[in-house]
């Protein structure tokens, strides 16, 4: 399990990145819920953790792509892939993301590049 | 209704259809498009496809195993539609009678006079103008871009990226002053003085020189510019010619309602070959956005499947973005109602910049560079002012 932040840190509405590669989200939602997702938009380079959040689920700054928290499911276009949804264990305060074992939807441009293609 | 033709079969047409089955619409579902491919996503076009890092197969707007169950009859054009029995004619001859027309035709690049026909000179709208413009990049050159807008700069950011020597060509005193004021347009476009590509502007072009390719650009004022490579990059026309005598008001494109309802009962009209009404603004607007492309069609196929009984509502701000030389620059709202502009975050010179205009002191527009994070929150508060003009 890898340690983000402190939950007292982290307002409801707010985001959290995580800078491991690929990067990691944690949303605490205005219910007060946390979730963690892969920070990266399916669709191209962009962090969602500098997007929208509202209700469950967050809006992709660049081109509004919606995913829900709880699944990754992609819930608006131009996204076509779900993000992938991390594990969250909040404990004595601190939250802690234990990361997916499943590969990553990772857009074309970040894909090709950590597979030693053109940047 | 029991057939519903959707006429045009890129993003705008696709989300119409989608948004028929989402809404219930259960009957016959025909697409039309003049192109040969499957609807597939233009932005990247000028700028990932362009450069090589992006390919075709990734392009797809739909996702796998998406089934519309529609008849799809691409690569054959709409070249007329009877209004007695809203019949489509296509360029084949066949005919599609519906109870529903969707115009969703789009829109074609301008081009220059006397252009035609002289090789090495390219506009850029669909993916075979891509596949071209690409193949020509890759063996590098002199390429001269006709026009400072936003396909022009994301062309010329690509190419000198790909390492081409870049001269752009804009005839207005400033580029993007239309879409983004005096101010930021000058700023937005430094970017490419600040990478070394030459920047010609308040100029026009008289014509190109070459025989059978082009060598040169020749400007108003007497220069020549030296080209192997030319891109014409001065705006788009709505594909509307298909829709004289029909009956259907045209006015810069499809003049419709602020639900994309036309003159004529049982036919709406989207994306960029639409002339929507916008209260905020209390006037039609011809929005050439991916973004309106993919949002208003729900509010029209609303509004074709009511039969016109539904109160439209009002549309979002309308939204684009474009990348050039690694800034991401993101615009909503309208620039052109606007008497200040406000840098309220970063600098300009440092081309990381989050500026919003104002009217009487109400914001109207917002522009971002490089700044997604509080750009989409001022965006949302742009949305939330139903009477932003």
């Amino acid at each position: 399990m890898i340690p983000a932040c402190r939950l007292a840190d982290l307002p409801r509405g707010e985001a959290f990145r995580l800078d491991i590669d690929p990067p990691v989200s944690v949303f605490h939602t205005d219910d007060g819920e946390v979730f963690a997702i892969d920070d990266t938009c399916t669709h191209q380079d962009a962090s969602l953790a500098d997007g929208w959040l509202e209700g469950c689920e967050v809006e992709c700054p660049l081109h509004a792509s919606k995913f829900d928290l709880r699944t990754g499911a992609v819930d608006s276009p131009p996204a076509k892939l779900p993000v992938r949804t991390h594990e969250v264990v909040v404990e004595d305060g601190m939250i802690y993301v234990r990361v997916s074992a499943d590969a990553p939807n990772l857009p074309p441009c970040i894909a090709s590049r950590l597979a030693g293609g053109p940047a | 209704m029991r057939t519903v033709a959707v006429v045009g079969a890129s993003l705008a047409g696709l989300s119409a259809a989608r948004s028929l089955r989402e809404q219930g619409y259960d009957g016959r579902l025909v697409l039309i498009g003049d192109e040969v491919h499957r609807p597939y996503d233009r932005p990247p076009l000028s700028k990932e496809f362009l450069a090589g890092t992006l390919g075709e197969a990734e392009l797809g707007l739909e996702t796998d195993g998406e089934d519309l169950r529609a008849e799809w009859l691409l690569g054959t054009r709409a070249t007329g539609l009877d209004r007695t029995d809203r019949s489509v004619r296509l360029a084949d001859g066949r005919d599609v009678r519906a109870d529903g027309v969707v115009i969703a035709t789009g829109a074609a690049a301008r081009t220059l006079p006397g252009a035609d026909g002289i090789t090495g000179v390219h506009t850029l709208r669909t993916l075979d103008d891509a596949r071209a413009l690409r193949d020509e990049l890759a063996r590098g050159g002199r390429l001269v871009v006709i026009g400072g807008g936003f396909i022009g700069a994301e062309v010329a950011s690509t190419a000198y990226a790909l390492g081409l020597d870049v001269t752009v060509i804009e005839a207005a005193p400033t580029p993007l002053a239309g879409p983004l004021g005096e101010t930021m347009g000058a700023v937005v476009s430094g970017l490419h003085t600040d990478h070394g590509v030459r920047l010609l502007c308040g100029v026009g072009v008289k014509g190109l020189s070459g025989e059978d390719r082009v060598e040169a650009v020749l400007l108003d004022d007497g220069r020549s510019v030296p080209a192997d490579i030319v891109v014409v990059g001065v705006g788009a026309r709505p594909c509307v010619e298909w829709l004289a005598g029909s009956g259907v008001d045209l006015d810069n494109g499809v003049k419709c309602g602020a639900d994309g309802r036309t003159s004529l009962a049982g036919v709406v009209a989207v994306g960029d070959c639409a002339n929507w009404y916008d209260p905020r603004v209390g006037a039609h607007r011809r929005v050439e956005h991916w973004t309106g492309a993919l949002e208003r069609p729900a509010a029209a196929v609303a509004t074709l499947l009511a039969g016109g009984a539904v109160e439209p509502g009002v549309p979002r701000p309308p939204y684009f973005w474009s990348d050039q030389y690694g800034v991401k620059i993101q615009f909503a709202g309208y620039a052109g109602g606007a008497d200040s502009v406000t840098v309220e975050e970063g600098a300009v010179g440092d081309r990381n910049v989050l500026a919003v205009y104002r009217r009487a002191g109400e914001p109207v527009a917002v522009l971002g560079m490089n700044q997604p994070r509080l750009f989409v929150r001022l965006r949302k508060q742009l949305s939330a002012v139903p009477g932003a003009r």
